[in-house]
């Protein structure tokens, strides 16, 4: 049977997921979120969900509709903060204690999931030395100059956005969609990308950017 | 005195990068620098979601959600660049292929700390984005940053007294009232903008400044703030 990765609807999929389990999402600025699977997951309802995605707080991200619907309890993430002076969905649930925070420098956010995708258990970073984000973690010096040791993130499930997928599911982005997706894809047990368009058609090999290996399911939503 | 406004400080940082400088621009008024560039010079700007040769903001007619900035603002690639992943631009970032990073501040201290990522404001949340990762690893770090808080305090200071972002990293700082470097010796003032004085500037500030024996104006055109 030829390999087909299309699927119509990732709500089977998603019913996989157990509560406790760790998400990441993918996105930047307004770019790259798998928006309508991250509802199709809320609707799954898996519960004290770990998210690893950027920010915790974006706009036009639906990670805050997972909130809402108070299925998570820790968010690892580079940006906490809302706009404006009000409280973000995430901020109130923070605050009040449901939620977790553990907030890294932006690189060594990426750079876990990196790791995680890529069997390397961790790996020492001068990002944040002399920083509050390097209290009771581990610093090493090599050539003169100190380092943080960060461990890799894994994750259960990993919602990523591409532009075209192909049967074999190889991803292209327009813009800056890729951002955190690339390294997600490697670092999660299922994965599943959103994309505009699907096709039967093996994307040619120059213009993949992300290989359908790490690819699981892809859903086509249409748009552009 | 009159000071500049944020726009006009990003045109005075921008004047001093260089040709085919790899830059990073930060939120806020660092990203406005892309637009004020000599003409004729090419300067790389790479923004950390991993858009290589940022472009000027795009216009409505070309506006495209799918292509974002670090500030998520919609904006062009430049001819030369493309776009890489996260893991890839921080890589760059960590890697020592920034020449120059220009970051917003809340503080500067005179030995270089930089306090630029969490305000301590009450129940909101930290924001550190890529800011640690390149205070960190840029070959240089400029700040750009308004010399007072809205309440009148000096952001220049003997200590910093939010969270550091990075120790000891920053080199040149553009001020709406001064262009500073920071030595061995602490802050080095170069430019003072017209009518005022080095007393006026010193007693703004919260550290002591040395004052170049060649400190000449802070001039910058005639630059409107949008409504």
């Amino acid at each position: 049977m030829a390999i087909d990765k299309r699927i119509a609807s990732a709500a089977e999929q998603l019913k996989t997921i157990k509560d406790g389990a760790t998400v990441m999402l993918s996105g930047f600025g307004g770019s790259g979120f798998a928006n309508s699977l991250i509802l199709a997951l809320r609707d799954a309802g898996p519960r004290e969900l770990t998210i690893v995605a950027n920010s915790a707080t974006h706009p036009l991200a639906r990670t805050q509709v997972l909130i809402e619907a108070k299925l998570v309890r820790k968010v690892i993430c580079s940006a906490a903060r809302g706009r404006g002076a009000e409280l973000s969905p995430f901020e109130a649930q923070w605050k009040a204690g449901i939620i977790e925070l553990e907030v890294l420098p932006q690189g060594t956010f990426a750079e876990r999931i990196r790791a995680g995708g890529a069997g390397i258990p961790a790996f020492y970073t001068p990002a944040a030395v002399g920083t509050d984000l390097a209290k009771g973690k581990e610093i090493r010096r090599f050539n003169g100059r100190d380092y943080v040791l960060e461990t890799a993130i894994e994750a259960d499930l990993a919602l990523i956005r591409g532009d075209h997928a192909d049967r074999f599911g190889n991803l292209t982005y327009r813009g800056s969609q890729a951002n955190f997706g690339p390294a997600m894809a490697t670092a999660a047990k299922l994965v599943i990308a959103e994309v505009a368009t699907a096709g039967a058609e093996a994307i040619p090999p120059g213009q993949v950017a992300l290989a359908g290996v790490f690819v699981d399911y892809v859903v086509a939503i249409g748009g552009r | 005195m009159a000071r500049l406004n944020r726009l006009q400080m990003a045109w005075r940082a921008a004047q001093d990068l260089q040709e085919g400088m790899v830059v990073n621009l930060g939120l806020g008024m660092p990203v406005a620098c892309s637009d004020y560039v000599p003409d004729g010079r090419e300067i790389v700007f790479q923004s950390e979601n991993g858009v290589i040769s940022a472009g000027p903001l795009a216009g409505p007619n070309v506006a495209d959600p799918d292509l974002v900035d670090a500030g998520s603002r919609q904006i062009t690639i430049a001819y030369g660049g493309t776009v890489i992943d996260s893991t890839a631009s921080f890589a760059m970032i960590r890697g020592g292929h920034i020449d120059v990073t220009l970051l917003g501040a809340f503080e500067v201290a005179g030995n270089g700390d930089l306090a630029n990522w969490d305000s301590r404001i009450p129940d909101k949340g930290p924001l550190v984005g890529g800011a640690m990762d390149l205070a960190a690893t840029a070959k240089a770090v400029w700040v750009i940053m308004e010399h007072n808080t809205r309440k009148g305090a000096p952001r220049l200071l003997e200590k910093c007294t939010l969270p550091l972002t990075a120790p000891g990293c920053v080199k040149r700082i553009y001020t709406d009232l001064a262009v500073l470097s920071v030595t061995a010796d602490g802050f080095v003032v170069h430019e003072i903008v017209p009518g005022t004085s080095p007393a006026e500037v010193q007693k703004l500030s919260g550290a002591k400044l040395i004052f170049a024996p060649d400190c000449g104006p802070l001039n910058a055109p005639d630059i409107a703030l949008p409504a």
